[in-house]
């Protein structure tokens, strides 16, 4: 693996990442991170649609006439999104409750278009596939730090493993934070994320 | 009554953007003026107007449990509803293209103010999660439905509108560098969903 192609993965999971920086895909991020499991599960279904997604369009991005391409495009997303949300009802069936009318958000989830358009269009099956991958982790590690965050501080448990709990932190007078698993909680942090990676970036040049 | 009940709801309540974070992306890129929101905003209620009632009743007589048996009692355990996430996004990427047409056929005007903005809601989530949640709270006529529709539209419309006007005062704020722009606005955002979470126990 060259160094090209390897950026096609390193870079959107820091300088390029699609939820911080390009600021797409916003809407599901939000709103299943309360907890960090269906934080993880939406993270791998979006890394499988967008990998794939790009993988195939990029096969056919020959045949592709450009006036009916978005057509095409949803097309193959929703298909890849209706066999990733059967999969998720069959396997982990809780989960997918949960993550309720998000799984079928993934279609319109930015992200997989932007990448489509951006990507997939204009290069070779392979690179597109890694770019794929790329963007679904750089995706997924917000999601995670997301989910981590608001998971341990507002119900003082990971994975549903009540830690805080284990460690004594109530019987010192700890409280857990309702708020911080509230919807409009979670922009904040997003925002502060956001902060935190500018002031670095501001600093480093 | 039950329609303006489901129609408050909609807007205040149940906020596409505060409670759902539904169309976040084009919330975010075209928050800019005041003007363009605006356009935006009218054009994702006319779309979930027109789109989120013809998919219930794509839901009901095609695609739902037992939608099929009014073409033949044998069909009535037919149950197709795991296609409605690619039925969906077909129509609304249909009837998107229609109303394109049409609007700039019988309306330039309109065409002019709504134009760029229509090809941006075929995959707008605001649209598509109407839909969504249409078929998931299960309502029991066209007319709620109409009604759901409606509402979210004009709570996507506030909000965005909301949003804008803030960002135009804000330009002279001083604001830490790296918050400038995208930071900030989520930070608000959220701050304008804690003001919307007082309208939660308001019982209907």
């Amino acid at each position: 693996m060259n160094s090209t192609r390897r950026k096609l993965i390193t870079n959107p999971l820091g300088k390029d990442n699609p939820i911080t920086v390009q600021v797409l895909g916003i809407c599901s991020c939000l709103a299943v991170t309360a907890q960090l499991k269906p934080a993880v599960v939406m993270a791998l279904s979006v890394t499988v649609v967008v990998a794939l997604s790009n993988l195939i369009i990029s096969l056919i991005r020959k045949s592709i006439p450009p006036r009916i391409r978005i057509i095409v495009q949803l097309v193959v997303v929703s298909s890849l999104v209706i066999l990733v949300n059967q999969i998720l009802m069959a396997f982990v069936y809780d989960v997918s409750k949960q993550l309720s009318v998000y799984v079928g958000l993934i279609i319109t989830n930015c992200i997989v278009m932007g990448r489509l358009e951006a990507f997939a269009m204009s290069n070779k099956p392979w690179d597109s596939l890694l770019d794929g991958i790329g963007n679904g982790l750089g995706y997924g590690i917000i999601l995670v730090i997301l989910g981590f965050v608001r998971e341990l501080f507002g119900r003082g448990s990971l994975w549903g493993y009540p830690v805080f709990e284990k460690i004594g932190l109530y019987n010192i007078g700890y409280e857990n934070n309702g708020f911080i698993i509230m919807a409009p909680m979670a922009l904040i942090l997003v925002g502060i994320i956001i902060w935190i990676q500018r002031s670095k970036e501001q600093k480093s040049q | 009554m039950e329609y303006f009940n489901i129609f408050i709801k909609s807007v205040f309540i149940d906020n596409m953007i505060f409670a759902f974070f539904l169309g976040m992306c084009s919330y975010l890129a075209v928050s800019k003026t005041v003007k363009t929101s605006l356009g935006l905003g009218v054009a994702v209620t006319f779309v979930l107007l027109i789109t989120v009632p013809v998919n219930y009743l794509i839901d009901k007589y095609l695609l739902g449990e037992g939608a099929l048996t009014w073409i033949s009692p044998s069909l009535a355990d037919v149950d197709l509803s795991f296609l409605s996430l690619i039925m969906f996004i077909a129509v609304i990427a249909a009837i998107v293209q229609i109303v394109e047409m049409i609007v700039e056929k019988f309306s330039p005007a309109l065409y002019n103010a709504l134009g760029i903005f229509l090809p941006l809601i075929a995959v707008n989530c605001a649209v598509l999660g109407g839909s969504l949640f249409m078929q998931q709270r299960e309502y029991s006529n066209i007319g709620e439905v109409s009604c759901f529709a409606l509402g979210s539209g004009i709570g996507w419309l506030i909000a965005i509108v909301g949003i804008a006007a803030i960002r135009e005062r804000l330009k002279y704020s001083a604001i830490p560098p790296a918050l400038k722009g995208v930071g900030i606005t989520f930070i608000i955002t959220g701050l304008m969903g804690i003001a919307f979470m007082s309208f939660m126990g308001i019982k209907l």
